[in-house]
């Protein structure tokens, strides 16, 4: 039996949905920068602070260690969302970005030697080119870019020939663009890295919140995402990682909490998993919350939500491409959650501030993607990004404004 | 006029209007008709750069008397370079480097002039108050 998708009860459970901007409604069609929180996301912050609050791992009491069953039930929680074989495979991080830097640092300076090749693809994040130049940089290894189609799905043949050119050691590559809402096939691509003998770092950012994950099925090595964009609280993020390649990896950060002993004459030996990648005090609360996060999600149910914006996605396409004025980016390809667009020659900027004032929120810019902005001839593009609470009814409020938009604009 | 004058005259323009998006139509009507910048000075010497769009802006002095032109790539940033324009030109270097310009937040554009946005306008009213200054010391 299917549940049937209340989305009336949904948005209820969302306290900032009612805010009103400029006497209007809020249409918040910013996910893809970051999704509001449900209630029993915020509850379990308040609850923590109320009720628990302690320091994990090391007090032999009570409150301590109910703090610390807490916060391993939230890594055991994730464990299972995104299906990891262990629990120790989760690493909590203050963010995605920190995830891919963790990997980038610790992994990079251990196995990148010069002459030796990085591969991302020219639809990545800033955060997931800038660790890689910087590693490559420093090591002497060098950075190559997998290029596009003309559809702007990825080419695959181009992965091939970089591939083929040899001395790859790791691919780098969204799960889902953020610009582009565009998901790749990371079956295909995980097939292809390993048969050549590398790694595979997925950039999940704008995947997880949209459709199910299984790190275990897909074989990828390192998953990265962050909890702000899965309901879940900023400043927190996750490194999934093979356990034998964390295990390989020396520490990102040292202090305290990531040691086993120390000594001034002998020096220092680390703690286990995942303890090894989490020096000092953790964010607590924040763990705990995500765990919360996910727990939401898994009550309405992932495949119940990509169904339901799968509709919204679709809907919103159909609408904008009956605007002439309008310039959709990758039109023909399946989408998650984002659709980005020019109007005309327009300033994304002034799309952008008109569209506020109406009370719709969406992102313009370069959305931290100037590659891929080059690559489109544009200097940034207007982004609507959709979550789970997003109403077929805010989608005609969004058409209705941009139409008013177009009318002042052009 | 005055700096002061020409601010109270855009606040009054201001006032007439009922909702943000009349107030916008304002705006992008004064970007519209703010008279184009000299292609020579369209380069990168006189661009200043928001995260976003960006303002290019030219000035002469004159006897003590400043005169600016500018242009954005943005038409809203336009209209409210346009405004700056209108309050500044004609004044004298000292009057430029000292006038407090609180018109902005009078007429509800703060946002536009807070640091963290994105739109090059706080740092070209900087980057006009520091040409008055260092020319309003001659």
């Amino acid at each position: 039996m299917t549940k049937t998708y209340n989305i009336t009860s949904i948005r209820q459970d969302f306290p900032i949905l009612t805010t009103q901007v400029y006497n209007k409604p809020l249409v918040y069609l910013d996910n893809g920068a970051t999704t509001q929180k449900p209630q029993a996301v915020i509850n379990s912050i308040v609850n923590y602070y109320s009720t628990l609050n302690s320091n994990v791992h090391r007090g032999v009491h009570s409150l301590s260690q109910q703090a610390t069953t807490a916060f391993d039930v939230a890594r055991t929680t994730v464990q299972q969302f995104i299906n990891a074989q262990h629990a120790h495979e989760i690493i909590f991080t203050k963010g995605a970005t920190d995830s891919i830097n963790t990997v980038a640092t610790s992994w990079g300076f251990t196995n990148l030697h010069k002459g030796d090749v990085v591969l991302v693809s020219l639809m990545e994040h800033h955060s997931n080119i800038v660790p890689w130049q910087m590693v490559c940089n420093a090591t002497g290894a060098v950075l190559k870019y997998i290029t596009l189609n003309a559809d702007l799905t990825l080419n695959l043949d181009s992965l091939d020939e970089l591939l083929a050119q040899g001395n790859v050691k790791l691919v780098a590559i969204t799960h889902t663009s953020n610009v582009l809402g565009i998901t790749n096939n990371i079956a295909h691509i995980v097939s292809k890295v390993h048969k050549n003998g590398s790694l595979l770092l997925v950039d999940g950012c704008q995947t997880p919140q949209h459709m199910q994950v299984d790190v275990q099925f897909l074989a990828i090595d390192f998953y990265v995402f962050s909890a702000h964009k899965l309901y879940g609280p900023t400043g927190v993020g996750i490194l999934y990682g093979k356990e034998n390649l964390l295990n390989a990896m020396p520490p990102y950060q040292g202090g305290g909490g990531m040691i086993s002993t120390v000594s001034l004459d002998n020096g220092t030996t680390y703690a286990t998993l995942p303890h090894k990648f989490e020096a000092g005090t953790p964010n607590i609360e924040g763990n705990i919350a995500l765990g919360a996060a996910i727990n939401y999600v898994q009550s309405i149910g992932i495949d119940a939500i990509q169904n339901y914006e799968h509709d919204l996605v679709v809907y919103a396409q159909q609408q904008l491409l009956q605007l002439p004025e309008i310039i959709l980016y990758a039109p023909t390809a399946d989408k998650a959650g984002v659709l980005s667009f020019n109007m005309n020659n327009n300033h994304p900027f002034d799309v952008g501030t008109l569209l506020d004032k109406q009370g719709v929120a969406v992102r313009t810019g370069h959305h931290c993607c100037q590659p891929l902005m080059q690559h489109l001839g544009v200097a940034g593009t207007v982004r609507a990004s959709f979550a789970l609470y997003n109403t077929i009814e805010e989608i005609d409020v969004f058409i209705g404004a941009l139409k008013k938009t177009i009318s002042m604009l052009s | 006029m005055t700096i002061h004058e020409t601010e109270l005259e855009i606040i009054e323009e201001f006032a007439l209007f009922d909702d943000w998006m009349q107030r916008y139509e304002h705006i992008i009507d004064l970007g519209k008709s703010l008279p184009m910048i000299n292609a020579e000075f369209k380069t990168e010497n006189y661009i200043i750069k928001g995260c976003q769009s960006q303002v290019w802006l030219h000035a002469t002095v004159n006897n003590n008397v400043i005169q600016f032109t500018a242009d954005s790539d943005a038409i809203i940033t336009k209209g409210l370079v346009a405004l700056m324009i209108r309050v500044l030109n004609n004044q004298s270097a000292t009057d430029v480097a000292t006038a407090p310009l609180t018109f902005i937040n009078k007429i509800g554009l703060t946002e536009h002039l807070s640091p963290t946005r994105a739109n090059g306008l706080l740092a070209m009213v900087k980057q006009m108050k520091l040409y008055a200054l260092s020319n309003s010391a001659k």
